[in-house]
């Protein structure tokens, strides 16, 4: 049995495991390389897991570890996002970050952020003093004594992203399924046959993506894994539009040995979040909030930044990093097995997807493997749905506008259901479009948005039954 | 992508929303021969939240006899078209500029719209999950009010078959009577306070249609993958788990007042609306606002008289008949006092019929107070809870010269 809808009689060079960041940056890769690629991805749409749920900021990699692989890929990922995004039409709110330091102690700590900052070859990053910093972020609370500005660093749109690296895998040749969990899977020898519950694939290479599941994909189909998934938690909540004009740049904590801390950073879609939280949790299906979680993150970022005190929260939400046992990525090939595994992208996979791409791409040709590269490469243009960007609203012939907090048209959610890679669900169409992401949550339009995709996406069970 | 060149219009008055407030203010104006007032209204027809709403009671003081919502949108839309209103359907204000001038995007294109006077009648919502800081897990099935009644009313969906309902307001009775007609069977309420916030028809109500009141509970968290499962609730430190395949989060309305945040406007924390005075006047003399923009919530019928009356003052605005006091009096809100409308009185230019508006934000008893500086210029005991409406008419307080603050409180 062949896979339902690839039309390629199931033969590929590569099988990518997973339609997260990572796996839609490696078909990307892969097809415009020019190898025959599929992506298999378990739920109805890309970013079902960890990657719909993240901070959204582009790394410059200067506080990451010096000498890993996950530096690297974030410094590599970070210039191709940059080289790539006007082509994609994938949007950029430059932002910059300040790294505060509230205390003495903290304040000690900034000399060797600096040097490892400039070690890792972010060398435009500077110390500034109390002037300068309030200069930059007049509402930061008073006690903000000094800071390390970092020009570089950046808000993206963490959907239309990864969301773009995939379509242009598909233009250029590459296929995805979707419902697609591979059940089984069997090498003899120079193939791999992986079975899914829309039929199988026959490639010469996989590649596991599969980030919350990484371990247990190598586990079960390679027959062992040199890493462990432990699911670290980050709740995040998203306030009010209205609370955007209290930060321009990005506001990071002096971290702590354990975690990067928690953020305050502007959305590429107008409001400002803060998050995330980084729990310990065996569990890999729920990325659950919990209220009081959520009530602590809003008073921190009301303690630094006064005037968020009584702003509405807009939508939280929480993510699941795939970290490992590890400190960096897990990324290895396995020769003889024709197998490359992705594993423990923790929380800089955003950033680090496309040079994380770049590295297994030239891990697969170091295996001896060589295809020619499509000549003349399709860019697809995505949808802008960022806010400081031209919106679809602003050009006529839109039909109607369907959600009024985010200023979603008609003409915009009926392009998100069509085309080479359309919403496979609600949430696909959310993430496509914002539509009943914003401060009313679909208090107007979600019945509406309901009845233009019944019918034409997955629907919850029993959502949307006709009276 | 190149943004066109936006198009230019003007017109007398700009009413932004089409509700009963704006509706009426719009109505109001033609009346005292205002012409070019022109109603904006952001969906495809005008009529506002009761348009959603298909059961009644709606118009009892309006039209002297008992409509449902759609019904009754259609009467005050068919009015102010009669009365030679201009409305502009599936047209959005995006930016208020000051002196009066509009922007608005339609299928037609952007738009600049410069108006001698602009009332905002941009209602009210509800407060969804995520403002609330309801954890769990996010699955569908987790509605508001408003969109259970668009679901049903409008596009003829069940989204649901068991929901929970969170609060005790009217409206959410309006959601027990709205899920039912669609026929749902509403498996519990719960409510955080030890009663019910609606005097009526509150418990009888639950219980006729079998559902099971839970008071002083609160919502833990929700649970389920893909769609809701279970809900977690809290009462006096025990924990009960309830099946439910929906929930729906009633009331706690929250003006509509995005515009009026992201413009040069007055914007007041407690009601969550534009600060204005006894007129309906805003910070900027060329913007009035009324309905529920001004403060959560009142019914349709008070919307629509209230906009009426702002639509008075607009006129007479005009007409020149509306003069600035020189004398601009703020009220400020002492503890437990949620809420006070107007925020302003301009001093010498009362109507008789002006009132101000208080709501609490907790269970109080004692003595209601109105003070200027160290002096008591009104007083009234008082029992009262959350969302009761009180309303104090200004001709009761005489304010003494000098004066430029009144202190609102409650004193045990």
């Amino acid at each position: 049995m062949n896979a339902a809808g690839t039309g390629m009689d199931g033969l590929f060079d590569v099988a990518v495991v997973g339609g997260g960041v990572v796996g839609c940056a490696m078909a990307r890769r892969f097809a415009l390389e020019g190898a025959r690629t599929i992506l298999l991805e378990r739920s109805t749409d890309i970013l079902a897991g960890p990657s719909k749920a993240n901070s959204a900021l582009l790394h410059t990699g200067f506080d990451a570890t010096p000498g890993t692989l996950e530096l690297a890929c974030v410094r590599a990922g970070y210039a191709e996002y940059l080289e790539i995004r006007e082509r994609l039409n994938l949007p950029l709110l430059e932002t910059g970050a300040v790294l505060v330091a509230w205390t003495e102690e903290e304040a000690a700590k900034l000399d060797g952020i600096l040097a490892q900052a400039h070690a890792n070859g972010v060398t435009d990053v500077r110390r500034i003093g109390r002037d300068e910093l309030i200069a930059r972020e007049p509402h930061l609370a008073t006690a903000a004594r000094e800071a390390i500005l970092v020009p570089g660093e950046h808000v993206i749109d963490p959907w239309s992203a990864p969301l773009g690296y995939l379509h242009q895998a598909l233009e250029n040749g590459a296929q995805a399924l979707f419902s697609a969990p591979v059940e089984r899977g069997e090498f003899d020898g120079s193939r791999w046959r992986l079975d899914t519950p829309r039929g199988s694939v026959s490639a010469a290479l996989v590649i596991n993506c599969a980030g919350l599941w990484g371990d247990h994909l190598d586990q079960s189909l390679l027959g062992g894994t040199d890493f462990t998934i432990r699911p670290r938690k980050g709740q995040f909540a998203v306030f009010d539009k209205a609370a955007a004009p209290y930060l321009r740049s990005i506001l990071l904590p002096v971290p702590t040995e354990r975690t990067k801390g928690v953020v305050l950073a502007r959305t590429i879609f107008g409001n400002l979040l803060v998050g995330p939280t980084a729990e310990e949790q065996i569990d890999r299906e729920h990325p659950s909030t919990d209220g009081p979680t959520l009530a602590r993150l809003v008073e921190h970022a009301a303690r630094l930044v006064p005037m968020l005190a009584g702003m509405p929260v807009t939508a939280a939400y929480a993510g699941l990093r795939p970290a490992s046992e590890h400190k960096d990525y897990r990324i290895r090939a396995h020769a003889e097995r024709r197998w490359i595994t992705v594993g423990g992208i923790r929380s800089t996979g955003l950033t680090g997807a496309l040079g994380i791409a770049r590295h297994v791409w030239s891990l697969y040709e170091g295996l001896g493997s060589r295809h020619t590269a499509p000549a003349a490469p399709v860019w697809p243009r995505m949808p802008n749905i960022a806010e400081h960007l031209s919106r679809d609203f602003q050009q006529p012939g839109y039909g109607e506008i369907v959600c009024h907090c985010e200023l979603v048209t008609r003409r915009e959610i009926e392009a998100a259901l069509t085309g080479p890679l359309p919403a496979g669900d609600l949430g696909g169409l959310k993430r496509r479009t914002r539509a009943m992401m914003g401060r009313c949550q679909g208090f107007y339009c979600s019945a509406h948005v309901c009845a233009i995709a019944k019918g034409r996406i997955a629907m919850p069970d029993k959502l949307g039954e006709t009276l | 992508m190149m943004d066109p060149q936006p198009r230019s219009s003007s017109c007398r008055v700009a009413i932004v929303g089409g509700g009963p407030a704006g509706l009426g203010a719009a109505l109001a104006l033609r009346q005292r021969g205002i012409d070019r007032v022109v109603v904006i209204e952001r969906e495809a027809e005008a009529g506002g939240i009761p348009r959603h709403c298909g059961h009644p009671v709606f118009g009892w003081r309006e039209f002297g006899r008992v409509l449902s919502g759609p019904v009754y949108a259609r009467r005050l839309r068919d009015a102010a078209l009669a009365a030679g209103v201009e409305i502009r359907t599936r047209s959005s204000v995006t930016q208020l500029h000051p002196g009066g001038g509009v922007e608005l995007a339609s299928p037609a294109g952007l738009e600049q719209l410069a108006a001698e006077r602009v009332i905002l009648a941009t209602g009210v919502r509800e407060t969804p999950r995520s403002a609330r800081l309801v954890g769990g897990d996010r699955p569908w099935g987790v509605l508001t009010t408003g969109a259970l009644q668009s679901f049903v009313y409008l596009e003829r969906l069940r989204p649901f078959r068991r929901p929970v309902i969170v609060g005790t307001e009217l409206v959410s009775f309006s959601a027990i009577l709205t899920a039912r007609a669609a026929g749902m069977r509403p498996v519990a309420m719960i409510e955080e306070n030890g009663h019910t916030t609606a005097r009526w028809p509150s418990a009888w109500m639950a219980r006729a249609f079998g559902l099971r009141l839970y008071l002083g509970t609160r919502l833990v968290d929700i649970r389920g993958n893909g769609r809701v499962e279970a809900v977690n609730v809290e009462t006096g430190g025990k924990t009960a788990t309830i099946d439910c395949d929906g929930v729906i989060f009633t009331g706690r309305f929250l003006p509509a007042a995005e515009l009026v945040r992201s413009s040069p406007l007055r914007w007041d924390s407690g009601s969550g609306g534009p600060v204005i005075d006894q007129f309906g006047r805003c910070s900027d003399p060329a913007y009035f606002a009324a309905g529920n923009l001004l403060r959560a919530v009142e019914t349709a019928g008070w919307c629509h008289r209230e906009g009426r009356r702002v639509g008075g003052f607009v006129a007479d605005d005009l007409q020149d008949r509306l003069p600035r006091s020189p004398r601009r009096i703020e009220l400020e809100r002492g503890p437990g006092i949620k809420l006070i409308v107007p925020q302003a009185i301009e001093v010498g230019l009362t109507d008789p019929s002006a009132m101000l508006q208080l709501r609490v934000d907790r269970d109080l008893s004692g003595r209601l107070t109105i003070d200027a500086g160290g002096q008591r210029l009104w007083e009234r005991r008082l029992a009262t809870r959350p969302e009761r409406r009180i309303l104090i008419p200004l001709q009761a307080l005489s304010i003494p010269p000098g004066v430029d603050r009144l202190q609102v409180g409650f004193t045990p």
